[in-house]
């Protein structure tokens, strides 16, 4: 890769029942905080962390886990894609309550 | 393996054979559609019933001179996602009358099951690893259709217009 | 409007009782994730970046106040208290549970709403023009004809596995307020020579990757003859599309492959074996749903009624919204009103709980109890006096639903994007929002005029991008949002396919970058009466170009 800089990874999945992003926090489990999520720095340990949650998936616990790049600064990690960053703050990016006209008759 | 016809599991006494195998004598046997366009004058002699497995990019119309020899025309359906095969059994019964057998083989999942009866397929292969049982409950989840196909059930249309009684009544 | 009798009901209840069987099979082991998935889709289930979401039809666009209080109830007790009205005339729940939704069905089941065919590789939920009935010129009403192909596509044995999806829209009027030919089978009812009624069928339209208008393939299909020519052209369809490429399954390619007229040929070898058979419409099955859409117990009014009129003169607001937000009725004293779902800053068709019970009040006091949900995301009450229309939009404005901008700039219509929709490249809403405060000045845009803008927030074009006067593409670029623009763009009866301006531009640019193209316009339109459209028309998209990349260094976006 062009790029120099460790390629930091984690996993991320959703739970079945519920759908919401979760973060996968090595020998704990799963969290719903990205924050929380374990970084990998290399492929191979990416790669394992990713073969080994998918129990969870035979369990019917959480679907679809991925991989997803992360980049770390100095406010800590945060995912590379403004896809990761919209999920990992498990809300649309505008006020859902815009539209209440509760909410628009105050301002 | 089992097949399944009306939901009730029965044993299967159709072969399919590979296109380099030698037919076994006295059983029923399925062929492909090559083999049957390449052997077919010698496969027609045979006392046996044959019948011949078209994939899912073969039209039943590629048989429709054949019909007659065949006691069992096989749909394959390679994914279940793919749904050819449920407008080639609508064209082999409606469309080249035909009244012998047909069966689907391959990704034929039970929420796929009652389609199938509708459009006129009787007996189905459902892969080994899924419970039969569950089949034969998907026959009986609906007892409202809308649609006119060639299996026997009457339609919302018809029951609501009385149309049912006026068609038993000239049968 | 129509009312499920013991089949339809039995058959709504069956049908969630079914797929409450197919969650429960998910979550004990019997069916993967892979497998459960088309089943889901096809009764409308998702699963978004941040969890399910349900879609739920609303079949060509009709709803009643009733129906209308439950989707309240469901967005209260099932979601964080809100829906979004959809281009396709549906409703879509963001936060529902998977194991809450056979429930949330039953809960439908009793208003007589589903979700069913809302997604998969189906026959989707039939739209229609959202005047239906209540317009002047129609030759029939499209509702009738939506019902009817509503109960024969639904839970098709044949068509339920179609190579990709499958929509299906009918409008009745030279007018097309429906998108029809960007459907993959188009309806217009029309009449032959000898005065009878019929359909012309406009197939293998669609926007997508590939944006096609549908093409004329038959001119007159008899209305007895709507289910064979239907089951013909799906036959055709089913077994000849394109099955090894996700982006050329649509039925549009297929005939463009084969060309209109031969695509046309073999579905009319096809119908002529199945026209004369089960499949023929009986007149009796017509008029028994028809006599459902039988017009409502309207008083005999003067079309003129002096009162109204003074007031819409004596309050500039007023006669502003009345301009802009009703609609011409057949009936005179009437008028169909449209409540915007687009008040400035806010999310495109996002409505409340509190709002839909709103809206099903004013509906029982002004319109007969009825609602009509638009393709551009807005809600319509079809059928209210002229004599009301004062306290109606009193009682609209309190609860924050009077923007006077129907068909204007800010009535944008955007998809849910990349704040809700695992395909997104980019967010619709926020930039809709963004414009929308940009253009919330109601003088400019009158002064603006007829301008249709469209938001997709990715290729699938739900946003209708293609076909805005405006459209806007979310793209991606190394994980970034940018945004495509397209001009010239139309899903009316002179409708016509978007060009692209130019390089895309990142989330911060792309506000400047729209208003700068309308101001182009302003400063070019040849008198305040040729709308952005026309003068686009005239003038081709050189001159937006150069003043939008044009000389100034500043304006150039960065990317590209
Ligand atoms: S256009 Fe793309 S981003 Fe928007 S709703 Fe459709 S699939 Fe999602």
């Amino acid at each position: 890769m062009a790029n120099d800089r460790p390629l930091n990874q984690m996993v991320t999945a959703q739970w079945l029942l519920g759908g919401e992003s979760i973060y996968w926090v090595a020998g704990k489990g799963w969290s719903d905080s990205f924050a929380e999520g374990t970084l990998y720095v290399d492929q191979p340990a990416a790669d394992a962390a990713l073969a080994e949650v998918q129990e969870f998936v035979k369990q019917r616990v959480v679907v679809g886990p991925y991989l997803i790049e992360v980049e770390v600064d100095k406010d800590g990690p945060k995912p590379t894609s403004a896809r990761e960053r919209i999920r990992a703050a498990h809300n649309a990016t505008f006020d859902i309550d815009h539209g209440s006209w509760t909410a628009r008759i105050a301002d | 393996m089992v097949v399944l016809r009306n939901g009730v599991p029965q044993p299967n006494e159709w072969v399919r054979v590979a296109d380099d195998a030698a037919l076994p004598e006295g059983a029923k046997a399925i062929v492909s559609l090559e083999r049957w366009q390449a052997e077919r004058e010698i496969l027609r002699q045979r006392n046996t019933a044959i019948g011949v497995s078209l994939k899912s990019d073969q039209s039943p119309l590629l048989l429709a001179d054949d019909l007659d020899h065949l006691s069992l025309v096989a749909l394959e359906f390679p994914k279940f996602t793919d749904g050819r095969a449920f407008s080639y059994a609508r064209v082999l019964r409606d469309r080249l009358g035909y009244r012998g057998e047909i069966r689907a083989v391959g990704q034929v999942l039970r929420d796929q099951y009652l389609f199938m009866t509708r459009v006129g397929i009787d007996t189905i292969e459902p892969p080994a690893e899924k419970r039969v049982e569950g089949y034969a409950e998907a026959l009986k989840e609906f007892s409202v259709f809308y649609q006119p196909t060639n299996d026997r059930r009457e339609t919302a249309l018809r029951l609501r217009h009385g149309l049912d009684k006026v068609a038993t009544a000239a049968e | 409007m129509y009312r499920y009798d013991q089949f339809d009901a039995t058959f709504v209840r069956e049908r969630t009782e079914q797929f409450r069987g197919q969650v429960a099979r998910r979550l004990a082991g019997e069916l993967t994730e892979e497998e459960f998935r088309p089943l889901r889709l096809k009764n409308g289930l998702y699963l978004q970046l941040h969890a399910y979401m349900l879609r739920v039809a609303i079949p060509y666009g009709e709803l009643s106040s009733k129906q209308m209080r439950k989707l309240a109830f469901i967005a209260r007790r099932y979601d964080k208290g809100y829906g979004h009205f959809t281009t396709r005339q549906n409703i879509q729940y963001n936060w529902p549970r998977l194991d809450d939704v056979p429930d949330l069905l039953a809960h439908l089941a009793e208003v007589e709403m589903h979700a069913i065919q809302t997604s998969g590789n189906c026959i989707r939920n039939v739209t229609a023009d959202h005047l239906a009935g209540v317009i002047p010129d129609e030759v029939d009403d499209p509702r009738v004809w939506g019902e009817i192909i509503r109960q024969w596509s639904t839970l098709h044995p044949e068509f339920s596995y179609l190579p990709r999806k499958f929509k299906i829209a009918v409008i009745g009027t030279d007018t097309d307020r429906a998108a029809m030919r960007t459907h993959d089978i188009g309806l217009k009812i029309v009449r032959n020579d000898a005065g009878e009624m019929g359909f012309a069928f406009y197939t293998g339209g669609g926007q997508g990757r590939t944006p096609i208008i549908g093409p004329l393939v038959k001119g007159f299909v008899a209305k007895e003859d709507l289910l064979s020519y239907l089951d013909a052209t799906l036959r055709v369809y089913n077994m000849h599309g394109r099955r090894d490429n996700i982006y050329k399954a649509r039925i549009k390619i297929l005939v463009q492959s084969l060309g209109a007229e031969e695509f046309g040929r073999q579905v009319e070898e096809e119908w002529l074996r199945i026209k004369d058979t089960v499949l023929k419409l009986p007149e009796a099955e017509v008029a028994r749903i028809r006599s459902y859409f039988a017009p409502p117990a309207y008083e005999t009014l003067p079309a003129y009624i002096p009162e109204f009129e003074a007031k819409k003169k004596a309050d500039a607001d007023f006669g502003r919204w009345v301009r802009a937000n009703t609609d011409v009725h057949k009936v005179d004293g009437y008028t169909a009103v449209s409540i915007s779902l687009k008040p400035v800053g806010a999310a495109p068709g996002d409505a409340t709980a509190d709002q839909m019970d709103v809206m099903a009040d004013l509906s029982d006091a002004y319109s007969f109890g009825e609602i009509r949900v638009t393709h551009r995301q807005n809600i319509v009450l079809p059928n209210v006096r002229k004599q009301d229309l004062f306290d109606l939009w009193t009682k609209l404005k309190a609860v924050g639903l009077a923007e006077p901008n129907i068909g204007f700039v800010s009535d944008i219509i955007a998809c849910p994007g990349l704040d809700y929709c695992n395909l997104a490249n980019a967010r619709s809403i926020p930039v809709a929002q963004r414009l929308s405060r940009r253009f919330s000045d109601p003088k400019r845009l009158s002064d603006i005029g007829e301008l249709r803008l469209n938001i997709s927030g990715c290729i699938n074009a739900c946003g209708h991008h293609h076909v805005g006067h405006i459209g806007i593409l979310g793209v991606d670029k190394k994980g970034e949002e940018f945004y495509q623009v397209t001009l010239g763009g139309s899903s009316a009866e002179d409708i016509s396919i978007g060009k692209i301006l130019g390089p895309a531009f990142s989330y911060d640019q792309i506000t400047d970058a729209i208003e700068t193209v309308i101001d182009t316009y302003i400063d070019l339109r040849s008198e305040p009466s040729e709308r952005f459209i026309d003068t686009y028309r005239r003038v081709g998209i050189e001159p937006f170009k150069e003043k939008v990349y044009g000389s100034s260094k500043e304006r150039r976006p960065a990317a590209e």
